[in-house]
């Protein structure tokens, strides 16, 4: 019987009763192929491979990562609570021993959703792999984890969440933002005061192939990741850069996908897009778990696949090699610049605006945050949608020093009811997510 | 009246039922090394003195097949196998003459890349060559589309004496399986037809011209004739006899388990309101894991005969059977000794098992009494935590819609059935130690026979349509028809039914016993570029598994 070499979970939970809406491209067939490949290939039958059933993630667990506004049940469904508590079983699997790593194959995707939810971007809601990386913090003995998101589309709402980390590096490898929605990801996103250098950002240009996706991982992500020396790799395994996808412009490949898995060897991979649900997910994913498991792959070919006519031109490889060396550059000079910021000044502002396309809504944000030497800072978000919820969020976050803990706590209690229809607070380490509305104060 | 006839690892049980209930029981001994003897000879003792013409029904349950399987008693086979891109296929090679060739077709069932006929005929002479006439051929996604088998089985033709092509054995899905299953026919195709074409002349010649069934692993019958042609079926069906002598027994209404305590092992199964719970794909046997329809029955190595050894102060009680209970002359302390020395089984050489036991007690420093209650507890005790084990393993099965997550069944059983010899000793121990209400199933000693007896006529039909490409299929029952956009689920399940009644019918059914129902029923549409082109369709269908309603009455009487 065939034995994989490494002790491979899998939860596979394709939401066959669940869409966005009746011809939304994330919709219940998506992973109707991809199941039928992984049953007729008779993965699930494999010796160490092992499938497992998704739990639901609690309340908790979404509320440690997001501030849902006005709250969890007005902008999840069913479906969202199982597709993170996925990634959230693979993740218990892999740290307790039960398998070496682990892929949870689940929809909805979760990477463009951002700290402050008002509703759904880029077809995610909430944001899967935080939710579970933060369990998995709070239940086990990680700390520094290192997130490489391979989907096409950059990933922005992971890089907000994590946007202050130190402690957690966010590599995004992603289509150039200025022809491809979210439109963000450039190298100068580098992360916030205190967790500058650990957000990295890799835009490719279009018509990438094999070649140019293997080049930057061998020569700029695993360098980075050998420095950063993180406790969990977790990859939010997209898979939209295929040449077949129909909302991307990309030219990777099956291979090419179980090459990168191969090479990365990350502890958990998640699903996030990928929408050539016929001629590229069911082999790509194949790739991707036969990779994981360490079973030979040379033979997973889509059926349309020719080399010749994806291969990429000489300036895209030049364009490549000088993204990688700017990248590089910008990697190797985190610390200076890190000082550089604290001795500026105490606090750190930006505004900006965020737009939900999935469902039409466009947010206000003005953020503060303390420049902090011990922590990764106090936090606090004033954010208000064109719905009109205006609400105050203040986070305080993991391993906290005093004087952060201190502020976020004044911060939560003196905001003005008048001015806020919601104000509320992640305490990470009192583990308590508060929330008061503007009626209640008034009272 | 109807016979049941089970031939089990010692003995081979055989009942024979009427109108006024259990009416004759006969256990022999089973010669392995001629199991022809052994059903011919308990077919006659049970019908001895009996008109022929009273006879209506025989059922059958051997070993023959799982043995040849286990004992790799099976003849050489060629096996044909076209992949396509994937895992490497020789990865699944099931045996010497295994030819991997080229074609592939997609998980839509359109062709990518075509079969060769050079590369077949190149495989056939080699075949032919080493004297092979049972082929098996196996392309993956045959389900979706089998031309390439279809294909493969023409330029075969004629050169062989039996084909077997994988779409044939099974609607679902599994590449590797269903080589496994495609193989295990071939190879035990003529070993059955053999067997059971002699079966049926002695029987013709003593003038029983009856019906003649086969048990299946699934719990339901064929008829002796569509064996022939799916002959893997009927591998391991033994279990499924006893599960189904019990069924008259378990509660309609809700959960029980059911478990078969033997001398080697202890097998045990789960009913949803008299309905067995089927493996989700298939039986494992020799290594092979299959696609061959079954009843789902956690085998454990701990029986009444299981050796009991003691290494290092430790007890441990089996996996092995050395022969019978030291009471019944064997050469070991065994846990039917135990019972013997507690008191609960009588008329046997009680010195014999006290001597056993008394020398484990010494080593361990116990007394005779507390060894051997220590030994019926620890079996009693590792037999409900298989069953938990079991009941968690049914409970924590992947699903794939967010309903049936949510409302999604959940056994819990209140009830626990046992039969086999020692069935009725562990009965009250049982129930002390855990939470069941523990019934001894009616006549627990021939129940597997009359399980067999009672069995009905089971079968299943997969159908696929794809109204994007315009078709309807089964291909298991060679059914493809063109369908239009408006092809619906229901029409799918209407399709379904009717291919299952017409398919039950044939292989032997009561059209009295078609319980029917839907066991699988998706509908996906199929979207492409914001526009929906077609529907995306999945049925699976079956007649349930369950005992035949024209002895309703004999087993109210078995009860008494």
């Amino acid at each position: 019987m065939l034995r994989a070499k490494h002790k491979t979970g899998l939860v596979f939970f394709p939401a066959f009763d669940w869409a966005i809406s009746p011809t939304h491209p994330e919709r219940e067939e998506r992973l109707l192929y991809t199941q039928d490949q992984v049953m007729e290939e008779g993965l699930l039958d494999i010796e160490n491979i092992i499938e497992f059933k998704p739990d639901l993630v609690t309340l908790d667990d979404i509320q440690r990562v997001h501030f849902c506004v006005p709250d969890v049940w007005s902008v999840t469904t069913e479906s969202h609570f199982i597709s993170a508590g996925g990634a959230k079983k693979i993740g218990m699997a892999v740290l307790d021993g039960r398998v070496d790593n682990g892929f949870a194959l689940v929809r909805p995707p979760g990477h463009h959703a951002m700290r402050i939810v008002h509703g759904a971007r880029g077809f995610c809601n909430i944001n899967i792999e935080a939710v579970m990386i933060e369990f998995l913090r709070e239940a086990y003995d990680i700390n520094r984890v290192a997130i490489i998101d391979t989907d096409c589309h950059h990933g922005d709402g992971t890089q907000d969440i994590y946007w202050h980390d130190k402690d957690t590096l966010f590599v995004s490898i992603h289509q150039d933002g200025r022809t491809l929605y979210p439109g963000s990801g450039f190298p100068d996103e580098q992360g916030g005061p205190n967790a500058i250098g650990t957000t990295v950002n890799i835009p490719l240009p279009p018509n990438t192939s094999e070649q140019g996706f293997l080049y930057t991982m061998k020569h700029v992500v695993m360098p980075i990741l050998d420095d950063f020396k993180p406790d969990l790799v977790i990859n939010s395994a997209g898979q939209d850069n295929h040449f077949s996808d129909p909302i991307t412009n990309m030219n990777f490949s099956a291979q090419g996908y179980a090459d990168l898995t191969k090479m990365l060897k990350a502890d958990i991979a998640v699903l996030e897009g990928g929408y050539a649900i016929e001629g590229a997910l069911p082999y790509v994913n194949l790739g991707i778990i036969l990779a994981m498991a360490g079973i030979d792959y040379g033979q997973v070919r889509e059926p349309d696949y020719d080399p010749d006519k994806i291969r990429q031109t000489t300036q895209v490889t030049r364009a490549i090699e000088k993204i990688g060396e700017l990248v590089l550059s910008y990697w190797r000079q985190r610390k200076p610049a890190r000082e550089r910021i604290l001795n500026q000044n105490e606090f750190f502002e930006r505004k900006r605006n965020v737009f939900y396309d999935t469902d039409g809504i466009t947010e206000s944000q003005y953020e503060k945050i303390r420049v902090c030497p011990d922590c990764s800072g106090a936090l606090k978000i004033d954010s208000s949608s064109d719905r009109g919820n205006r609400v105050l969020a203040v986070h305080i976050p993991r391993k906290a020093c005093q004087t952060c803990m201190d502020l976020g706590h004044r911060w939560y209690e003196s905001a003005d009811g008048n001015t806020f229809d919601l104000v509320l607070l992640q305490d990470r380490p009192g583990n308590k997510y508060l929330k008061s509305d503007s009626k209640q104060r008034k009272e | 009246m109807i016979i049941g006839l089970d031939v089990g690892g010692t003995h081979t049980d055989v009942v024979l039922l009427g109108e006024e209930g259990l009416i004759r029981e006969i256990k022999i001994p089973t010669d392995h090394s001629d199991l022809f003897s052994t059903v011919l000879e308990s077919l006659n003792q049970i019908t001895s003195g009996l008109g022929s013409k009273r006879i209506r029904r025989i059922v059958l349950s051997t070993t023959l097949t799982t043995n040849s399987i286990a004992q790799k008693k099976i003849p050489k086979v060629g096996m044909i196998v076209s992949a396509g891109p994937g895992i490497d296929p020789f990865l699944f090679q099931t045996n010497e003459y295994y030819v991997p060739v080229s074609g592939s077709i997609d998980h839509r069932g359109r062709e990518v890349e075509p079969v060769r006929p050079e590369e077949i005929k190149k495989a056939a002479r080699n075949f032919l060559d080493n004297d092979i006439s049972h082929v098996g051929v196996v392309s993956k996604f045959s389900i979706r589309n089998p031309a390439h088998e279809l294909k493969i089985s023409e330029v075969l033709k004629n050169s062989f004496e039996k084909v077997f092509l994988g779409h044939r054995i099974s609607g679902n899905l599994n590449f590797p399986r269903r080589i496994a299953t495609t193989f295990l026919n071939a190879s035990v195709y003529p070993i059955h037809k053999k067997f059971f074409n002699a079966v049926k002349r002695s029987l013709k010649k003593k003038g029983l011209e009856v019906p003649i069934h086969i048990l299946k692993a699934d719990g339901g019958t064929m008829s002796i004739e569509s064996s022939i042609d799916s002959p893997g079926q009927t591998i391991l069906s033994g279990p499924a006899a006893s599960v189904m002598g019990s069924i008259a027994f378990a509660p309609d209404n809700q959960d029980a388990l059911v478990m078969d305590i033997g001398g080697t092992t202890t097998d045990m199964a789960a009913l949803i309101n008299q309905i067995p719970v089927l493996e989700p794909v298939g039986i494992n046997i020799g290594g092979y894991r299959t696609l061959i329809r079954a009843l789902e029955v956690h085998s454990i190595a701990l029986g009444g005969d299981s050796a009991i050894t003691i290494t290092n102060g430790i007890l441990t009680i089996g996996p092995e059977r050395k022969g019978p209970a030291m009471a019944y002359g064997g050469p070991v302390p065994t846990p039917t000794d135990a019972l013997v020395v507690l008191g609960k089984i009588e008329n046997s050489d009680r010195e014999k098992a006290v001597s056993g036991i008394k020398a484990l007690a010494e080593s361990m420093g116990n007394s005779l009494e507390d060894t051997a209650q220590l030994i019926f507890d620890s079996v009693c005790k590792k037999i409900l935590a298989e069953a938990n084990a079991m009941i968690d393993r049914i409970n924590s099965k992947p699903v794939y819609t967010i309903h049936e997550l949510q409302e999604g069944y959940k056994l819990n059983p209140k009830d626990l059935l046992i039969i086999g010899g020692p069935a009725p000793y562990f009965a009250d121990q049982l129930e002390k130690m855990s939470d069941y209400n523990v019934h001894v199933v009616p006549r627990w000693g021939v129940a597997n026979a009359i399980g067999a007896a009672l069995a009905r006529t089971t079968s299943e039909v997969t159908l696929f349509a794809d109204t994007e490409q315009g078709i309807a299929t089964a291909h298991e029952e060679n059914f493809s028809k063109k369908v239009d956009h408006d092809y619906s689920g229901r029409m799918a399940v209407e399709n379904a039914y009717k291919l299952l009644r017409k398919k039950a019918l044939r292989m032997g059914a009561n059209s009295g016993d078609l319980e029917l129902e839907v066991l699988e029923n998706q509908q996906f549409n199929m979207v492409r570029g914001f526009l929906t082109t077609g529907k995306n369709i999945r049925v699976k269908v079956q007649v349930k598994p369950g005992l035949i309603h024209e002895y309703d009455s004999v087993v109210n009487k078995l009860t008494r």
